[in-house]
């Protein structure tokens, strides 16, 4: 699909960072874990939250009406409603 | 010349199973699904719930079967003497070497007009390709940011959908794709529009509706086309024909169905503020966990003793070096940082962030989480 806003199919990455920030809070929760793996989990942890919460503050819904031209292409263009 | 006429060759002589059993493979092979219109006698509802009964016109009758599982989807057995349309096949019933038409479905011809019979084909015939079946059913992405919209560009569905996503899930990109949803070519229109859906790469769900109408005008969303189309559909799918009490096949077909088109973007898109707080919490237990972890090994360094103390701290020390990097970035995002103005976080032993009175009994132990620390607090009363 050509697109005239250009941006790129957004991964469905805060699954992701949700998934692995509970693994890493479970992991650092049990006290098994040495100090220096406890810190790196730490440090990947806040990585993982830091771009949770960049993702959920991004916030103007998008709306784009997707047309198929005369050739079978897609393309979008934004809709005002 | 004999006196009796000579018997068959043995060879010849078929079994009476033999003969039904090819009696019954012709009828199979040779006839296929239909409707049929009689008047009905002899209606009668036994015990296993299987439903027989005969069908016939001004010459002729034939005994009829409605097992269980279909006659358990019939809004009302018919009476005797009504007029009714009867979806079904011959079969052979091989024990008694009887005729029987097996019945899918009745339905009196007087509330029935073509689009009716059209419709009860179409079910019957999703039904029996398992269209229908919840096991087909795929669970809605949990935070989809892709979105295609299958409706009117122009009609009070979309401007729902696209309210509500603007209120709970902003961080969504909705794409559009316009159909004719009533009227001559919808079923068509529509079908084009979802097989477009289909197409759009990184798509994690689409919604496909209309807003409420009479119920002619929601004819679009039984057409086989319609259906089919939906079920084709790579991403999960939420139909939202609005109105409560009719359901579409469409609403069947799609893996959840919503009333309105409103309530179909309330079960696409969690509330971002949920969502947020998620989040808060886990980075809260992150940091509790870190500094309880960091606690313990200091205590570990003490016990040491004198011959280890000085390179254990050492360890140590470079270890703190890096933690307070760590903890620098940590204060941007922190819940710590709402500690240090002297906020207190209330919490379950097991660690839960207890957030409503009703959470606190009188006489529970919990543990206030403050900036350094936590100390150990008891119920008195909670309001």
């Amino acid at each position: 699909m050509t697109r005239k806003q250009g941006a790129a199919a957004p991964a469905p990455t805060l699954d992701q960072d949700l998934a692995r920030l509970e693994e890493i809070v479970r992991r650092l929760e049990a006290t098994d874990t040495d100090l220096d793996a406890a810190l790196a989990l730490f440090e990947e942890g806040v990585g993982c939250l830091r771009g949770a919460r960049e993702r959920l503050a991004a916030a103007e819904l998008k709306v784009q009406q997707v047309l198929e031209q005369a050739g079978g292409d897609l393309t979008s263009e934004p809709l005002d409603l | 010349m004999s006196l009796f006429p000579s018997g068959p060759e043995p060879a010849e002589v078929a079994s009476v199973t033999d003969l039904t059993t090819a009696v019954a493979g012709l009828i199979r092979e040779g006839t296929r699904e239909c409707w049929v219109k009689g008047e009905v006698a002899e209606y009668r509802v036994w015990r296993s719930g299987h439903h027989y009964f005969c069908l016939k016109d001004a010459r002729s009758q034939m005994r009829c079967v409605l097992w269980r599982t279909d006659a358990q989807r019939l809004r009302q057995a018919p009476a005797d003497g009504a007029e009714v349309y009867v979806l079904g096949r011959p079969t052979l019933w091989e024990e008694k070497a009887e005729f029987r038409f097996t019945a899918r479905t009745i339905l009196p011809t007087a509330a029935i007009g073509a689009a009716q019979l059209e419709l009860e084909r179409v079910r019957a015939l999703l039904q029996a390709e398992g269209l229908f079946d919840p096991a087909r059913k795929r669970p809605l992405p949990r935070f989809p940011l892709r979105i295609a919209v299958v409706t009117s560009v122009d009609g009070a569905a979309l401007r729902d959908i696209v309210a509500v996503t603007r209120r709970r899930w902003p961080l969504a990109e909705l794409l559009v794709v316009g159909a004719r949803v009533q009227g001559e070519g919808a079923p068509e229109s529509i079908a084009r529009a979802l097989r477009v859906a289909a197409r759009i790469p990184g798509l994690h769900l689409c919604i496909v509706g209309r807003g409420g109408g009479a119920r002619d005008d929601l004819a679009a969303f039984n057409a086989e086309v319609v259906c089919r189309a939906i079920a084709a559909l790579p991403v999960p799918s939420i139909a939202a024909v609005g109105h409560e009490t009719d359901i579409s096949l469409a609403d069947l077909v799609a893996d959840l169905r919503a009333p309105t088109p409103s309530a179909a973007a309330e079960s696409a898109a969690p509330d971002v503020h949920v969502v947020r707080r998620t989040f808060d919490d886990l980075g809260l237990r992150l940091a509790q966990a870190l500094s309880r972890r960091t606690r313990l090994a200091a205590e570990r360094v003490e016990r040491y003793g004198d011959r280890y103390r000085a390179a254990a701290e050492m360890l140590v020390t470079r270890r703190r070096h890096r933690l307070e990097q760590l903890a620098g970035r940590l204060e941007a995002l922190s819940p710590l940082r709402v500690l240090e103005r002297g906020y207190a976080v209330p919490l379950t032993p097991e660690g839960h962030v207890l957030r409503r009175a009703e959470e606190f009994v009188p006489g529970q132990p919990f543990r206030l989480r403050i900036a350094a620390g936590s100390v150990r607090a008891r119920v008195e009363e909670s309001s």
